[in-house]
């Protein structure tokens, strides 16, 4: 019995998301047929500017978490580091008198720490990636907590608020997202690190006898998954004027939401940032037309859980069909 | 004898792939029959079909002369049809009589919990009618891959099986571990249980079976007693073409040393430590080690991959002594790995075969910031399919869906691409149809003889006879022998194998 492989379709990396991202994009193209059907305001300019603003945070986190997940790990923190790097940096705005700028820089590089924090403890202490960024997630938080004496800091320069300023239509948190966005996907599908990724993802035993340091490549993808935390965290605090203590909470979550309706594989080594992109939007675009359609928030729970076990019934289905 | 099963006329199509066509099987009762044929026959299939997992298109089976339908895996279990897997599907976590009676244990009446002291002493009873005294509260984990076996066959015969079919059943043991198998078979046999056995090595059909078939294509090219068949000829109805099994390899030019290890001693992670291992291998030359089933052999290769602690020992390559600690320093320093299990160790089964061939040397193929230059790695993997004949499509194609032949030759260009001084090579032909060993075992000597340094760890000695220059003897990981070819026969190597007789002869 000579198999002809039926998945054809997929054959390289970078076609591989093409195959899984027709599900994402065919349930967010249905999406926004029907809010705007449901609700005549979801189509206006502003509710668009608002959705792009809304999404960009959460899409920035779940770039990162789709990295790590890829690799077929989790990283459970991101939440609680974009609180913890936005404090930080208004500290230092607000206090030392730092510049918007350099806060920027700061707020970043202590998410990048984190995220490397979360990497070395998975590659060189080998604990489970789900158990070390479980704790790096108290820590963050409590880290964040701590350095704000538990109150919000606000009040920034205009060089800080810069970033959420609007350029034209659109908010410059959008522009952020999509440079971290077609950056990350260039990295994924074009580079060597991204080979990586996916083939750790994929078999990471092969990858170690293969003589590549898979440690390496992981330490990467928790570190890039930090780095957008801390990003996320200046970008929350910018938009809202405020660092909070307590601000995403429960981030993580939509983070790996927007994963899995994208199509990433929760065994790693399959999916793409394209497809993360859509399956935030339509994390987003849900929320939005709820709102719009003024459902009270505790269904709106029931509603994104649905949505997020139906997403994942269908994709099961569709890796099915494709062996 | 009468006939226990017949399979009349079956056919089974997948789309686009015809599996099985018109397939005839007879099994008596009481009798062992070989089933051969190369990957992609159609034995897996058939096998499905009996078992339950696949449905026939077409054809009838019939069991003591009666027509059953198989529609799924409890019809099969319920008829007494049980598949002994070439991976077994224990659960090494729980005891061998939870093993056992999974999904089945004994409970007293109104009672919620197993009664354990019922479920051992069941256990125990069919475990004495193998023949063995296998504790029934060990963790199956714990047992020897033969013994594990052993409580699959048990599980099996628990549940009344009358047809037994194992798939490869030796594959995964030592030399003494085969034999109690084959006697475990014969007793079997004995009782009245009827087994069909699936095997690529031909020399345990005449051992061990009484009437053999041969599937080519999914056809039956035909049924023969073995008594009345030659090995030469079972080859050329698996083949469908004559061809010399073993491939026996021209002297090497013996030239300079380019790997010598020397007193070699390892500590901790695999099922056995080395001791003292010496050994040289020249410019051209194939080292073949053997030795049975945890002699060593994958240490061995492991220690000079850097994925074994090293205690004790030195290696030079090329005459520089050097220090490995990592895969990724083995290979900066010229060796190469092409490991015992390729699916698991060797592979990414998801991913394209360019991208499985270039995973070693990804950094020599791209560009400024680590872009991967596609058009050179298309170009790369194009010419490695052309040299090693590798039956893949396009270089895009997933390695999962080609055979096992074709992707072990995609893990071996995937490092002969880094152009290593020394090929480590372990199992190269396990689990490989016919055809794809002899080009394997083609492929190693042609790679001597133009000058590559092998280390050849195999588990079949003859494959060792026919293609290695020197061959070392591992047991219980040290050295027992030690031949040049010409001195080295199938006894002597087991004999040292086995631990009865030590032989070293200096180089």
């Amino acid at each position: 019995m000579r198999f002809v492989s039926r998945g054809n379709a997929v054959t390289t990396l970078g076609r591989l998301g093409e195959y899984r991202e027709l599900l994402p994009f065919s349930a967010l193209l249905f999406l926004i047929v029907v809010s705007s059907i449901l609700s005549p305001h979801f189509l206006s300019a502003t509710n668009i500017r608002n959705i792009l603003a809304q999404v960009s945070v959460i899409a920035v986190l779940s770039a990162g978490e789709t990295y790590v997940i890829l690799t077929g790990g989790i990283d459970l923190s991101p939440g609680a580091v974009l609180a913890f790097s936005g404090v930080v940096a208004a500290g230092f705005m607000k206090w030392w008198g730092v510049s918007g700028y350099l806060a920027i820089g700061i707020g970043i590089l202590v998410g990048i720490l984190c995220g490397a924090v979360n990497g070395l403890l998975v590659t060189k202490v080998r604990i489970p990636s789900f158990v070390a960024t479980l704790a790096m997630m108290a820590v963050a938080r409590g880290g964040a907590l701590i350095w704000s004496g538990g109150v919000p800091i606000s009040l920034f320069p205009p060089e800080f608020r810069s970033i959420a300023t609007y350029f034209g239509p659109f908010s410059g948190l959008t522009f952020l997202m999509l440079a971290v966005y077609i950056g990350g996907q260039l990295v994924l599908s074009r580079t060597r690190i991204g080979r990586y990724i996916y083939a750790i993802g994929g078999n990471e035993d092969a990858v170690r006898y293969s003589g590549v340091k898979a440690d390496l490549v992981k330490l990467y993808a928790f570190t890039f998954s930090g780095f957008c935390a801390g990003l996320g965290g200046v970008m929350a605090a910018a938009r809202l004027d405020s660092a909070y203590p307590i601000a995403g909470e429960g981030y993580e979550l939509d983070a790996i939401a927007s994963s899995v309706l994208g199509g990433v594989s929760f065994v790693g080594g399959i999916g793409s940032l394209t497809g993360t992109f859509m399956g935030a939007l339509i994390m987003t675009i849900l929320g939005n037309v709820l709102n719009l359609l003024r459902v009270p928030p505790f269904y709106q729970y029931v509603a994104r859980g649905t949505v997020l076990a139906i997403a994942a019934i269908s994709l099961s289905r569709g890796v099915r069909y494709a062996k | 004898m009468d006939v226990l099963l017949k399979v009349e006329g079956i056919s089974k199509s997948f789309p686009g792939v015809k599996a099985l066509e018109d397939v005839d099987l007879e099994l008596r009762r009481g009798e062992v029959h070989g089933l051969l044929g190369e990957n992609g026959a159609g034995k897996t299939t058939l096998m499905r079909i009996l078992t339950g997992i696949y449905r026939k298109d077409t054809g009838r089976i019939l069991l003591e002369g009666r027509e059953v339908e198989i529609t799924d895996p409890s019809v099969a279990k319920s008829l007494g049809i049980a598949m002994i897997h070439q991976e077994l599907s224990l659960f090494p976590n729980l005891s061998v009589a939870e093993n056992i009676l999974f999904g089945r244990e004994p409970t007293r009446p109104l009672s919620p919990f197993v009664d354990f002291a019922a479920a051992y002493a069941h256990a125990r009873e069919i475990l004495q009618m193998l023949g063995d005294g296998i504790d029934p509260q060990m963790k199956v984990g714990r047992l020897s891959f033969g013994d594990q076996q052993k409580v699959e066959i048990a599980r099996a015969l628990s549940m009344n099986a009358k047809i037994l079919i194992m798939d490869e059943a030796t594959s995964g043991l030592a030399v003494k571990e085969i034999e109690r198998l084959f006697e475990l078979i014969r007793s079997l046999k004995g009782k009245g249980i009827s087994i069909i056995y699936i095997t690529h090595r031909i020399d345990e059909v005449f051992e061990i079976c009484d009437r053999v078939t041969v599937l080519r294509d999914g056809r039956v090219v035909g049924t023969a007693d073995v008594q009345g068949i030659s090995k030469q000829e079972i080859i050329r109805w698996i083949t469908g073409r004559t061809i010399e099994a073993f491939y026996p390899k021209e002297a090497a030019l013996a030239g300079e040393v380019v790997l010598a290890v020397e007193g070699l001693s390892t500590a901790g992670t695999g099922s056995v430590n080395l001791t003292d291992i010496h050994f040289r291998i020249r410019k051209g030359e194939i080292l073949g080690i053997t030795g049975l089933l945890g002699a060593g052999k994958t240490e061995v290769c492991k220690a000079l991959w850097g994925m074994e602690r090293v205690v004790k020992g030195k290696i030079w390559i090329e005459g520089k002594e050097v220090r490995i600690r990592t895969p990724y320093e083995a290979q900066l320093h010229g060796l190469a790995y092409v490991p015992e299990d390729r699916r698991t160790q060797g592979l990414i089964s998801e991913m394209s075969v360019a991208a499985n061939l270039t995973l070693p040397k990804l950094h020599e193929l791209s560009r400024m910031l680590f872009f991967i230059d596609g058009a050179k790695e298309a170009e790369v993997t194009k010419r490695w399919m052309e040299k090693l004949r590798i039956a893949a499509r396009s270089p895009r194609q997933k390695v999962k869906a080609l055979s096992g032949g074709n992707q072990q030759k995609v893990v071996i260009a995937k490092w002969l691409e880094t152009k290593p001084k020394v090929l480590l090579v372990d199992e190269p032909t396990k689990g490989i149809d016919v055809g794809a060993k002899v080009e394997v075992r083609r492929l190693l000597s042609q790679l001597a003889q133009e000058g590559m340094a092998i280390l050849l760890a195999s588990s079949d000695v003859e494959e060792v006879l026919s293609i290695a220059d020197v061959i070392l003897v591992l047991h219980k990981g040290r050295v027992t022998g030690r031949f040049p070819r010409e001195e080295a026969t199938k006894d002597r190597v087991m004999a040292c194998a086995m631990g009865i007789e030590e032989r070293v002869t200096t180089l």
